[in-house]
């Protein structure tokens, strides 16, 4: 496929370099909303919040669950360092599932504005881990 | 020459103390392997962090914001990352002595010592000691990092100090480790970094392309070039949050680091110990047999000089 252009992505975490390929386009949750890239975009830097990243490479659609980083975007290469990153087959849904609850009841008692925030990003990054696991009949419109 | 006693009792105590540095040793091997995983897992992470926004700001005109700002003057917070405990060769000292060496030469020093042994001997110096932390986790997390950097970014907003640097242990393998000073805020820029390309030489073989192809471009339109970066939304917002993340990245990385490198210091002290002991047994053991054949052959030349005298 050496006629359509693609762009490096790197995906690094402080565990390892989570993904490593020539995409396509990429689509992710930066702070002001979901931002997509394709190959020759201009320079750019912006914050990631937690959430999915979705990923296209050869027409194959990846889902990556990332939680809290930046990217720096040059025309030929994508960088994404990010606190954490999961492919589809790295999640473990029911620890997903359980970090799910337990953020739930944490946010339905939520009195003290510090735990209510914890628990709020613990939600959320258990949602984007389910989301990009593939497991639909849950409630996602959140991210 | 000694009793014959007194020998095999050195022998014994020496024996014993090779039973606790051997038994430390393995300890320590032990752990190490864990934490250089865990260090070297975290590499990339690190200087793909440190590359990239040190890049952005490089490469950015005057971007305006108050972790960026250089202020004159002022007092200098010297983060010390050491261990809680000893026996571990120089490691503790090295770092311990490059401090030292800033608090002597720079007038307005405060320190945030992490560990007990730095805490412990600039105590004892009257050194002002902003924060201290010990009884470190063996393999830190990333929360320590983020509470870290809140305190070093709240003292540094309400100008408490004006300049923040880190002392820390690179691990480079369980028989060397190096010292290293990096300044932490304001954040430095590129051109004054020169041993960046050095470490990047040393990355994991997958890593290195990008490095290699990396050191290229930054040398190409790093220096005077600045590249026209757009910041989604806006270069406050975006800086607001990444600033932050660089500090806990960046120090996330030197703990990870130091404690790794901790254990190969350990490791490698307590392996010494354990061969001292091995050859001061020896030693010993010569000793003892010598004066073994020496007790004997005086016995020998009593019972012949006694027999001559009867004949």
């Amino acid at each position: 496929m050496a006629a359509a252009p693609k762009i490096q992505l790197d995906v690094v975490t402080p565990q390892k370099l989570a993904y490593s390929e020539q995409v396509d386009l990429i689509e992710g949750p930066a702070i002001d909303g979901l931002i997509g890239i394709l190959p020759d975009h201009a320079p750019l830097v912006t914050a990631m919040q937690i959430g999915v990243v979705r990923v296209v490479k050869d027409g194959e659609e990846i889902q990556i669950a990332i939680s809290e980083g930046f990217m720096e975007v040059q025309p030929d290469r994508i960088n994404l360092v990010v606190r954490t990153a999961e492919l589809p087959e790295e999640i473990d849904i029911e620890r997903a599932e359980a970090a799910k609850e337990r953020a739930e009841e944490k946010l339905e008692k939520g009195h003290d504005k510090v735990d209510f925030a914890k628990a709020e990003a613990a939600y959320d990054r258990a949602l984007a881990r389910l989301k990009a696991a593939g497991h639909q009949d849950h409630g996602y419109d959140r991210l | 020459m000694q009793n014959m006693r007194d020998i095999q009792r050195r022998i014994g105590s020496v024996k014993n103390t090779q039973k606790i540095t051997r038994a430390m040793k393995m300890v320590a091997a032990a752990k190490l392997k864990n934490a250089q995983n865990r260090a070297e897992d975290a590499r990339p992470f690190f200087n793909k962090t440190v590359e990239v926004l040190r890049g952005v700001f490089t490469r950015t005109k005057e971007a305006a914001h108050p972790l960026l700002a250089e202020r004159e003057g002022g007092r200098h917070l010297v983060i010390v990352i050491t261990g809680d405990r000893g026996l571990c060769g120089a490691y503790n000292h090295k770092v311990i002595d490059l401090a030292e060496e800033i608090v002597e030469t720079e007038e307005e020093v405060s320190l945030m010592v992490l560990g007990r042994k730095a805490r412990d001997y600039f105590r004892r110096l009257d050194t002002d000691i902003m924060a201290e932390y010990v009884q470190l986790d063996d393999y830190p997390g990333y929360g320590f990092a983020n509470n870290l950097a809140d305190e070093i970014i709240h003292h540094f907003e309400a100008e408490d100090v004006n300049k923040v640097s880190m002392i820390y242990t690179h691990f480079n393998s369980a028989i060397s480790q190096s010292v290293k000073n990096m300044q932490l805020l304001p954040v430095e820029k590129f051109a004054e970094e020169a041993e960046k390309p050095e470490t990047e030489q040393k990355e994991p073989v997958e890593a290195e392309m990008d490095a290699e192809t990396d050191a290229e471009t930054v040398e190409e339109e790093g220096e005077k070039k600045y590249v026209d970066y757009i910041f989604e939304p806006s270069p406050a917002e975006v800086f607001d949050n990444i600033l932050p993340q660089y500090l806990i990245n960046v120090i996330y990385s030197a703990l990870l680091e130091s404690k790794a490198s901790e254990f190969g210091a350990r490791m490698t002290a307590m392996d010494s110990a354990t061969e001292n002991a091995s050859e001061m047994i020896d030693d010993l053991t010569l000793k003892y047999n010598r004066a073994r054949q020496a007790e004997i052959t005086k016995e020998i030349t009593e019972i012949v000089g006694g027999a001559e005298a009867l004949k």
